[in-house]
């Protein structure tokens, strides 16, 4: 229950939500989309970094006003947003997830709330040439796995594209010459490009894109509520108002709604983010800045540390039965136990996740992120482990097992008070190195809606266009997380290592490797 | 005393051959009366360490009996393929059998991450449930008894040889054996350490501990045993009183084997 609440707290960084979420009694509009840097659609203000603002949360709260429910924010990564959906862990989701066939073959899509179109943006003076997706082929573009803008380039002929996980990495990479073009959706490109003076806004608008709200199919019920109040907030303008706001509202727009009357509200939340941007900024503001993200960054440090060291414990024992049972169980244990290690040390960590998260409710195996996070890495440590335990195991001298034996302890005894504790001994050094591996591994879980660490470095350095200084106060935060692990484990070896210098053998001594063949029988 | 027509070790026919098919044991038999300290010696490879290790069922004899003290270990074709359980049942024999006999390493092996103090509590609190306030004085009794009682706090790798293969003893003897076996506990000391631990048994000997030594301290088996058990190629060749066996030896293989210890190491 515990680790419940600290996974909930963990959340709470959308404290805005959590707190709306407190208001009242009204059902609650579990929604899904990806907290991390998709300005205008849905980021972290950079005035106060507990705060998500964005034009999808407006839309969403307008939305939920009018449905009668509160909302409540789940985070997911955006190519997991559909699949998400799917697993129940929201009801809708909201992130410019475009109707397209592909999605519409896995989910039900809402009417379109907003109406875009592709992008080219170039560096400054347009050095290659470029004018439209046709002038593509041959170059290197940029775009954003996954998107509609992506299948675009492909369907175009385009074959050296690059797809980024964010706006901002593919835009910086184009000014620092590794990319020609990059094509993106035109909310993107005005927020992300247009303040930025080494690049250019070039061609007409390409494709056309739908942003529709996804709901799980069959869903009829809540997509009849959700559509009736989308046409509600359009017809009476609240939709409207809130492009305004945005700067979002265009000729594309005004055809598609069927509107051409003038502004009703300055652009005053997209001016309030220009100027931010344009802002420079002293040192001390930079410095204050980065101490106003210590809060965010203590949550997310506490879920990287829940995680990790729930984990870890999982693997160390789950290791340890591994590597007794491989060493001394009967033969097809034995096998069995060598099958699963070579088997989850030979597969990625991050599929072993997807799968433990979005495969196993397949089976009926639902389990909540927290629970899938600790239980994937877990499992994937153990295999290692058990390979630590196995050297520790086989280190100690096969007398000792005898010297106990011959004692009247049985096996179980043996192990348990006079080999394993020898172990130990062998196991701790790598067993810490793993540790301090497992502390960075756990970032997956920003995989599997988590907000981690790592996570959260991604949201604050894609808010703030600051990569740099915020990426160094990451990886410092990383490394003191480690070390008190790393202390303890230097200061348990020495402690232990008292006793275990110059274990003598006989000079006619037999073979002195713990060999288990001779105990199975 | 027990009854003195039941010898405290009877075994009958003990034959044992390694996986790779090599014999070790061509059928010994040997009865050892409680009390006695017999010496076993032999050319190496002879098979008498897999013999001492066979009695406290270290190695898994292949066929024939042991009996110790009461308790019976006994393996044959027929049995195996009779009994279903047997396995279980060799198994659990063989784990009582342990309980009554204590058994000396040539390499001592002493727990490292225990001190010799808890080197000696532990099988009685582990095996036997033994309260830690009783096996600590046992412990120290033992210690006293084996001249080690300023080293109880010690770890082994602080202590000379001769004091660690004393301590293995008292471990052992911490567990009431009925019989003690000695594989070779002289041979990986230092020459001027050999007396100290020959001095303990000795002890033992006095006290009316059945002991059986496996050994290549030739003075040692001719003074302080009952009586010498000569093993040649799997078997018993002879068994007899020292003086006797090292004068007038019988066998040619015994007359070669002392022969040649003469001409080497004496």
């Amino acid at each position: 229950m515990r680790r419940l609440r600290v996974f909930l707290c963990a959340l709470s960084a959308l404290a805005f939500l959590a707190l709306s979420a407190l208001a009242a009694d009204k059902p609650v509009l579990k929604w899904g989309g990806d907290s991390e840097g998709n300005v205008p659609y849905m980021f972290m203000d950079p005035r106060d970094d507990k705060i998500m603002i964005g034009f999808e949360i407006d839309i969403v709260n307008a939305l939920a006003e009018r449905m009668g429910m509160t909302p409540q924010f789940v985070h997911n990564g955006w190519d997991n947003l559909i699949p998400g959906l799917n697993l129940g862990l929201y009801d809708i989701a909201l992130s410019g997830l475009e109707i397209t066939p592909e999605h519409k073959e896995e989910v039900d899509f809402s009417l379109p709330y907003y109406k875009t179109f592709l992008q080219l943006v170039v560096q400054r003076g347009n050095p290659v040439r470029i004018n439209s997706l046709e002038d593509c082929v041959g170059k290197r573009i940029g775009t954003l796995k996954q998107s509609y803008a992506f299948f675009t380039l492909v369907d175009a002929g385009v074959d050296e594209i690059r797809t980024y996980d964010n706006e901002i990495n593919a835009y910086q990479d184009m000014a620092h010459d590794r990319l020609d073009a990059v094509l993106m959706d035109s909310p993107i490109a005005i927020f992300y490009a247009g303040f930025n003076t080494d690049l250019e806004f070039v061609g007409e608008p390409i494709g056309e894109i739908d942003y529709g709200i996804p709901v799980r199919k069959g869903n009829t019920e809540l997509l009849d509520k959700l559509n009736a109040a989308l046409v509600s907030i359009r017809d009476d303008g609240t939709l409207r108002g809130i492009y305004d706001r945005w700067n979002m509202w265009t000729p594309v727009m005004a055809k598609f709604f069927n509107d051409d009357s003038p502004a009703r509200f300055g652009p005053d939340k997209f001016s309030a983010w220009a100027e931010y941007q344009r802002q420079g900024m002293t040192l001390i503001q930079r410095f204050e800045r980065y101490v106003g993200f210590l809060p965010t960054f203590g949550k997310a440090a506490v879920v990287t540390l829940e995680v990790s060291v729930c984990a870890m414990s999982l693997a160390i024992v789950l290791g340890l039965l591994l590597a007794i049972t491989r060493l001394f169980a009967p033969k097809i244990l034995s096998r069995l136990a060598t099958a699963y290690i070579e088997i989850v040390r030979g597969t990625p960590v991050l599929i072993q996740l997807f799968f433990i998260f979005y495969g196993l409710p397949n089976i009926g195996i639902k389990l909540s992120p927290f629970m899938a996070g600790v239980i994937g890495l877990g499992m994937n440590y153990a295999a290692y482990e058990a390979e630590n335990y196995r050297a520790g195991l086989m280190a100690v001298p096969r007398a000792q097992m005898e010297g106990a034996l011959a004692l009247g302890m049985d096996k179980r005894q043996a192990l348990r008070y006079v080999v394993i504790p020898q172990a130990v001994r062998v196991s701790l050094p790598p067993v810490t190195n793993d540790f301090i591996s497992l502390l960075k591994d756990s970032s997956l879980v920003s995989m599997i809606t988590l907000i981690d660490l790592t996570k959260a470095y991604g949201q604050l350095a894609n808010t703030y266009y600051d990569y740099f200084g915020i990426g160094i106060m990451v990886a410092v935060i990383y490394f003191l997380l480690g070390l008190p692990f790393v202390r303890l484990a230097r200061y348990t070896e020495r402690r232990l290592a008292v006793a275990i210098r110059g274990n003598r053998s006989g000079k006619h001594g037999r073979d002195t490797t713990l060999r288990p063949a001779s105990y199975h029988n | 005393m027990t009854n003195a027509a039941v010898p405290l070790i009877q075994v009958k026919n003990l034959r044992k051959s390694y996986e790779d098919g090599a014999t070790i044991l061509k059928g010994v038999s040997i009865d050892i009366e409680e009390g006695d300290l017999v010496s076993i010696i032999g050319p190496s490879g002879c098979g008498k360490s897999t013999f001492l290790r066979c009695l406290n069922c270290l190695e898994y004899i292949d066929s024939g009996t042991i009996s110790i003290a009461g308790v019976t270990v006994s393996r044959s074709l027929e049995e195996e393929e009779k009994d279903l359980d047997f396995d279980k049942k060799f198994l659990d024999a063989c784990h009582r059998m342990r309980q009554e006999v204590g058994m000396v390493f040539q390499s001592f092996n002493l727990f490292p991450h225990k001190t010799v103090l808890e080197n000696i509590m532990m099988a009685p609190m582990v095996v036997k449930h033994v309260r830690e306030d009783d096996a600590k004085k046992q412990g120290l009794e033992l210690l006293d008894k084996v001249g080690l009682s300023n080293f109880a706090d010690k770890y082994p790798v602080t202590m000379s040889g001769g004091q660690t293969q004393r301590a293995a003893i008292a471990r052992a003897l911490a567990m009431q054996p009925k019989v003690m076996l000695y594989d070779e506990p002289t041979s990986a000391l230092d020459p001027e350490l050999v007396g100290e631990v020959l001095q303990v048994m000795k002890n033992l000997d006095r006290d009316g501990m059945t002991q059986v030594v496996v050994t290549h301290q030739m003075n040692f088996a001719r003074e302080a045993s009952d009586y010498i058990v000569f093993m040649h190629g799997g078997e018993i060749i002879e068994k007899e009183d020292g003086d006797v066996l090292f004068t007038q030896p019988k066998d040619s293989r015994t007359q070669s084997f002392l022969r040649h210890l003469n001409g080497v190491t004496y």
